[in-house]
């Protein structure tokens, strides 16, 4: 071990919501200079104990020191002036304000009083291109996507003197190139002796960039280790308690059994948007659609659920020309869409758990003729066992779920449909371990059964691990469709994205 | 749920005391003539409008708009009534005008709000002002009186020996509770008002519903303005209803449903509609100096509305709580 003396040390620290011990008895010790993972399962503390220590929540019981003096914050801004600086996992910052804004809101550049937008747009455009980001840093926030949005609220800690920089999930919308650029800074950070509080699913990750990391189960600490000691195996082992091995094993796909094409567009496109692509789908495929950030994945999933207007192109399903206008008219065509941003497309935060499960199928009912109660009760109850969400409890406010669980959440609001078309943006992110390996063999299940997957992640394995054939896109086009045969690999996805479909 | 209701509970208790402090006999109920007689039974008989108003106002405000144009709509449903009787016109058919036309009127908010996209605010303000001139063109500019007996009923008559305006509002307020807690409108609507975004991508019409909201406000308004130009058995198109909107809205916020949209409390706009209630009746009743009466609603509406909020509370009563000032998401319900 090192000798030199905690940065930050957390000793018997303890927090209950009602009904719920989020944390019991935990200790952390964070060491300057180093990067420290926190680890564990869905709900198992860890944003809360990150809350507590950033004065988000006060803690029940148990002591803070921060370089060896005790600190008790009332609130982030507190947090923030004693030199520990946040992101938090849902990303909170002001859509409607410019990127510039939201990275220096309450540290605007002033003279007199009056805020200096010219040198507050190039301290914002400094600090994004740090991140390697070139942004139009007066457009609003609300412009950009969800891992623009991650990016900015990074972009907007690093603007502080920190000694301590906790990342909450800070990479778990993020794709490949823009976490090697994050862990650039995190590395030179690192040098300049800041203390960094990372957590992240991504077990490579923790393994490339962490020195140490804690591991949480249930609210209680499992230990400490560094991350050298410690293989992925018996990472996981202690995360979730019980051996992973059986879940890793999904076996290699079959074929799909491809009865008929379920969907065909033909140049479906949208000014502004994505350029004319064509693309079929047929019953039983998983298609997956791989490309960088802003490759226009999301676009191609908005326009099949008609949550965008087309403007041009066509759309068959069935063999039957059919006009996707509005979600509902999608949802009619027995296809349903989980959006990749939980919290601005998704979740009803101050409904329950069983009210957002049932929503888009209450929905299509109609407010006329509501679901009965024990009905509810048994979908919401399958769904909750089947996706392990916890705490199992149906009426249990969303807002108050970790955010892997919430994201499990909106998964089931669109299972209990059973749909032909599954549209899944994004739908593993922010989610354990164990829970990817479940969704990923639910999904394979269905196709199975012969649903039809459409399949976006930014994570290239999990892509090939799932999907028939994938799409790549690059500059919001649709520049392949690769059969997912034994010579499809990570490296190849790559390939075909760098050239531009040109091999 | 029960917790929200504990404020406003306890302001009307206070004020009821405060009553029987000044006026000894205030909380007892007699039999009289055959039905109840009371300071209670007066409250709630002319409270009766009021909790209707609210009633349609929470479903407006849990979507996240709100609706400025009750008390026009109040006066002209009054004064269509009133014309329809005077010129020969039976009650009942008189009445179904009255409300239709409130009905047509609410659906054009709604059209305004969620079809041609105006903010509530505005599209409503549009009937709030235009509604008025229309009241007095119907009535105008007159006070139509009326004298029909049968009409009287609604607003001054006895059924089952209590004021049949009581058990109008009883009534509304039990379809009410049907349409949104035992069919699902309840849940689309505190969708919408949540996150209008997702409830368009998890398939909702909001568009429908936006407009069967406004739609049943102006109806609840309507109604009411046919038991207020039934009580006194006249039209007034200028003062029916006056200001009964911003009552409305302090009974629905009082009530514990948040402006911002989202869950709504149908109990508690009831008690934040006889609190309002109660206060005008104590302002009488001990004799608060007319020129202060407004200052003095406006301190017990203050003293509510604070005592709702959870920061305020740990604030003024610090025990273990510690009062969310950061807007973090996640920590509205932390202070407890
Ligand atoms: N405000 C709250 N009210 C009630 N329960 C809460 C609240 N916040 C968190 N919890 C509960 O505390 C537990 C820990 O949640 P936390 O968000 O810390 O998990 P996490 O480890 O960050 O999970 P994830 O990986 O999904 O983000 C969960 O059971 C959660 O439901
Ligand atoms: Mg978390």
């Amino acid at each position: 071990m090192t000798s030199a003396a905690p940065i930050l040390q957390l000793t018997g620290i303890g927090k209950q919501f009602p009904g719920v011990t989020a944390l019991d008895d935990v200790d952390l010790r964070v060491l300057p200079g180093e990067v420290h993972a926190l680890m564990g399962e869905n709900g198992a503390g860890k944003s809360t104990l990150i809350k507590v220590l950033t004065g988000v929540h006060p803690a029940d019981s148990g002591t803070i020191l921060l370089d060896g003096r005790e600190v008790s914050f009332a609130s982030p801004l507190e947090a923030q002036n004693a030199g520990i600086s946040t992101v938090y996992q849902e990303v909170n910052l002001c859509p409607n304000l410019s990127v510039a804004e939201n990275i220096l809101l309450g540290r605007e550049p002033r003279r007199f009083g009056r805020i200096q937008w010219k040198p507050m747009r190039r301290r914002a455009a400094e600090r994004l291109a740090a991140l390697d980001l070139d942004l139009d840093v007066t457009a609003p926030l609300s412009q950009y996507s969800l891992a623009i949005q991650q990016m900015v609220a990074i972009a907007r800690a690093l603007e502080v003197q920190a000694r301590v920089l906790v990342l909450d999930e800070p990479t778990s919308s993020l794709d490949t190139g823009e976490v090697e650029q994050l862990f650039k800074v995190m590395r030179n950070l690192k040098d300049q002796g800041v203390a960094i509080l990372f957590v992240s699913h991504f077990l490579d990750q923790v393994y490339e960039i962490a020195d140490r990391m804690t591991i949480l189960r249930n609210g209680r600490r499992e230990g400490d280790y560094p991350t050298g000691e410690l293989g992925q195996v018996e990472l996981i082992a202690k995360m979730i308690g019980r051996d992973l091995a059986e879940l890793e094993r999904l076996e290699e796909r079959p074929p799909a059994r491809t009865t008929g094409t379920l969907l065909q567009a033909d140049q479906l496109g949208r000014t502004g948007g994505i350029e004319p692509f064509s693309l079929t789908i047929r019953e039983g495929e998983v298609v997956g659609l791989a490309g960088l950030l802003g490759s226009g994945r999301t676009e191609v999933a908005r326009l099949l659920f008609g949550a965008d207007h087309a403007t041009g192109g066509s759309v068959t399903i069935d063999g039957t020309p059919v006009s996707l206008r509005t979600p509902q008219i999608a949802m009619t065509h027995k296809i349903a869409f989980c959006p990749e941003d939980r919290k601005a497309d998704g979740l009803i935060p101050d409904l329950t758990v069983r009210e957002n499960v049932v929503l888009a199928l209450q929905a299509r009912r109609g407010w006329t003729r509501p679901l009965p109660r024990e009905q509810q009760a048994q979908l919401v109850d399958r769904y909750i066992k089947a996706l392990k969400i916890s705490p199992a409890d149906p009426e249990q406010l969303v807002r108050n779920l970790s955010g892997g669980n919430q994201q499990k959440v909106l998964l089931a609001r669109w299972l209990i449909l059973e749909p032909r078309l599954l549209i899944l943006d994004e739908p593993t992110r922010g989610i354990d371990v164990g829970a990817k390996a479940e969704i990923q063999r639910l999904v394979a299940e269905l196709s199975d059964g012969g649903m039809a997957v459409l399949f976006i992640s930014a994570e290239l394995e999990e892509v090939l691990r799932l999907s028939h054939k994938v799409g790549v896109l690059r500059d919001r086009k649709l520049i392949a469709e690769l059969p997912n045969d034994d010579t499809l690999t990570t490296e190849v996805l790559m390939q075909t994205i760098a050239s531009g479909g040109r091999s | 749920m029960n917790r929200r209701l504990l404020w406003p509970a306890v302001v009307l208790a206070l004020l009821l005391l405060l009553n029987l402090f000044f006026t000894p006999g205030f909380l007892s109920i007699e039999v009289k003539d055959g039905h109840f007689y009371g300071s209670l039974i007066d409250i709630l008989r002319f409270g009766a409008p009021l909790v209707l108003v609210s009633l349609g106002m929470t479903l407006v405000i849990a979507t996240g708009g709100i609706d400025l144009s009750v008390g026009s709509v109040v006066a002209i449903s009054g004064a269509l009534a009133c014309l329809a009787i005077s010129q020969g016109t039976g009650v009942l058919a008189a009445v179904a005008l009255a409300v239709a036309v409130a009905l047509v009127l609410g659906a054009f908010n709604g059209f305004l709000v969620a079809v041609i996209g105006i903010q509530p605010i505005v599209a409503t303000l549009i009937l709030m002002v235009a509604g008025r001139g229309l009241a007095q063109l119907i009535t105008d500019g007159q006070i139509i009186t009326v004298t029909d007996a049968g009409f009287k009923v609604i607003g001054g008559g006895y059924l089952f020996m209590l004021p049949f305006g009581i058990l109008l509002a009883l009534v509304v307020l039990a379809a009410t509770v049907f349409l949104t807690r035992r069919l699902a409108l309840g849940l689309l609507i505190e969708s919408v008002g949540g996150n209008a975004e997702a409830s368009r991508l998890a398939g909702l019409r909001s568009r429908g519903i936006l407009i069967t909201v406004y739609a049943f406000a102006a109806l609840c308004a309507g109604i009411a303005g046919v038991m207020v130009a039934s009580n006194v058995s006249s039209a007034d198109g200028n003062n029916a209803g006056l200001w009964i909107e911003l009552d409305a809205i302090l009974a629905v916020v009082i009530g514990g449903t948040l402006l911002t949209g989202g869950r709504f409390s149908l109990g508690g706009t009831v008690l934040g509609a006889l609190v309002i209630q109660t206060l005008t009746t104590t302002i009488y009743s001990i004799g608060v100096p007319p020129e202060t009466t407004l200052l003095f609603k406006a301190l017990v509406v203050a003293a509510v509305c604070l005592l709702q909020s959870a920061a305020f509370r740990a604030r003024a009563f610090p025990r273990r709580e510690r009062p969310v000032t950061q807007p973090v998401q996640d920590t509205t319900e932390v202070a407890r």
